[in-house]
């Protein structure tokens, strides 16, 4: 028997196999192994890479070690994007695992926010959520917390403790019954092919007939390049936690059950392999 | 909300067969547009550093308003063009307010949430833009949470 509390927790437990790999003009006094580490999809990449900079910081002089940094494919990732949302984006459809450089020279200013501590992980973790709560909720369920939970949405992510980050979050996926969803949906859409930012509007959950909105239909609505098709085929894949959603799928339904721990829907445009 | 089983299925199937395969890897706005603004301006357009040349169209009015002993800017609105970064605007208040470099400035919407450094102005206006302009609120210390 499936229900959809199993979404929630096949979501959370989402794990990708990745190789790290020190930049080869790295200085070090000899030579570094790759390092091999399941990343969960839901987390932050430099809230879950400890051990991945020790191990290379093993082989590195001390003064030639500044703040870490990964890449893939000459894309530096940004730590403040969820892991599964990196993949999605730059790295769905290549083979596993994940092969990302690890950097610690040449910190790119321009692409991304420094990370000095794992303070600055969590500040940025919270404002997300309570910017998904002021379009859910008009910030109503988040400011009625008190401040413990705001820790435990924080330390159920950091600690990977589904249960304790369920047992708040589900209150900020309550809405007033008569409303059959929340006021808008928290979304924010990213296209591989663009140099743009993410897409980020309002969007409501139920039409104004009444009728729920789907994925389709918010599309649609802000991102139509994304499913038109040429010739019958669509030419992009409309990606979340790194599978393909049906398009009919309720956007309410998708923005309870699959959005990160962020509160936010991030949805992946990518363009469609051919072969 | 329920979702229809077919629906549900699809996504658990799916979220399934990529679990197994990823456990298994194969291989290990201004009327007076003039730069830099007139000083008798009661709204300024913000001097450009980055984005595309100003276009009035492209740009959008921010009202910018001080929390606590944070000094206050004599002109609180102006005009930002759409594509300027939260960051952006951090470094244009911290030079107008002269500050230094190392001291922080925080900036909120909704006086709740603190938008992140790379955020764009146009987004935040979209989604909590009110009565044709976009409120935030800049502090130098942290002051909602």
């Amino acid at each position: 028997m499936t229900d959809d509390k199993d979404v929630l927790r096949d979501v959370w437990f989402g794990r990708i196999p990745t190789c790290f790999t020190l930049y080869q003009d790295e200085i070090t006094e000899r030579e570094a192994d790759p390092y091999y580490l399941l990343l969960p999809r839901i987390s932050y990449l430099t809230l879950v890479t400890d051990k991945v900079k020790k191990h290379f910081q093993k082989v590195m002089r001390q003064e030639e070690v500044s703040e870490i940094w990964f890449e893939y494919e000459g894309t530096p990732l940004k730590w403040h994007y969820p892991i599964g949302l990196l993949f999605d984006l730059h790295a769905s459809n290549t083979a596993l695992p994940w092969s990302i450089t690890v950097h610690f020279k040449n910190f790119p200013e321009k692409d991304l926010l420094h990370c000095h501590s794992k303070d600055v992980i969590e500040a940025h973790f919270m404002a997300c959520i309570k910017e998904a709560d002021a379009l859910k909720h008009k910030s109503q369920v988040i400011n009625e917390m008190q401040k413990k939970d705001h820790k435990q949405l924080w330390m159920g992510l950091q600690n990977d403790k589904f249960e304790q980050f369920w047992a708040i979050n589900r209150k900020l996926m309550e809405y007033p019954p008569e409303d059959n969803g929340f006021r808008y949906i928290p979304f924010r859409i990213y296209q591989a092919t663009t140099e743009r930012p993410f897409i980020q509007k309002l969007f409501r959950p139920i039409a104004s007939g009444g009728q729920l909105h789907t994925l389709g239909d918010l599309l649609k609505d802000v991102c139509p390049s994304a499913i038109t098709t040429e010739d019958g085929e669509q030419k992009t894949q409309v990606m979340i936690h790194g599978i393909e959603p049906m398009l009919e799928t309720p956007i309410q339904w998708l923005s309870e059950h699959m959005s990160y721990p962020d509160n936010f829907l991030h949805i992946s445009i990518i363009p469609r392999p051919t072969d | 909300m329920l979702l229809s089983s077919s629906l549900r299925v699809h996504v658990i199937c799916n979220l399934r067969r990529l679990h197994a395969a990823t456990r298994r890897p194969k291989v290990p706005l201004d009327e007076t547009p003039s730069l830099p603004p007139s000083p008798r301006s009661s709204q300024r357009q913000l001097p450009a550093n980055t984005g595309p040349p100003f276009s009035a169209a492209s740009s959008l009015d921010v009202l910018l308003k001080a929390v606590g002993d944070t000094p206050i800017m004599r002109t609180k609105k102006w005009a930002v063009e759409r594509t300027r970064t939260i960051q952006g605007l951090v470094d244009f208040i911290k030079k107008f307010l002269k500050l230094m470099a190392s001291e922080q400035l925080f900036i909120y919407v909704n006086q709740s949430f603190a938008p992140s450094p790379d955020q764009e102005v146009g987004t935040l206006y979209e989604c909590f833009g009110s009565d044709g302009k976009l409120v935030l609120h800049y502090c130098k210390t942290q002051a909602w949470g």
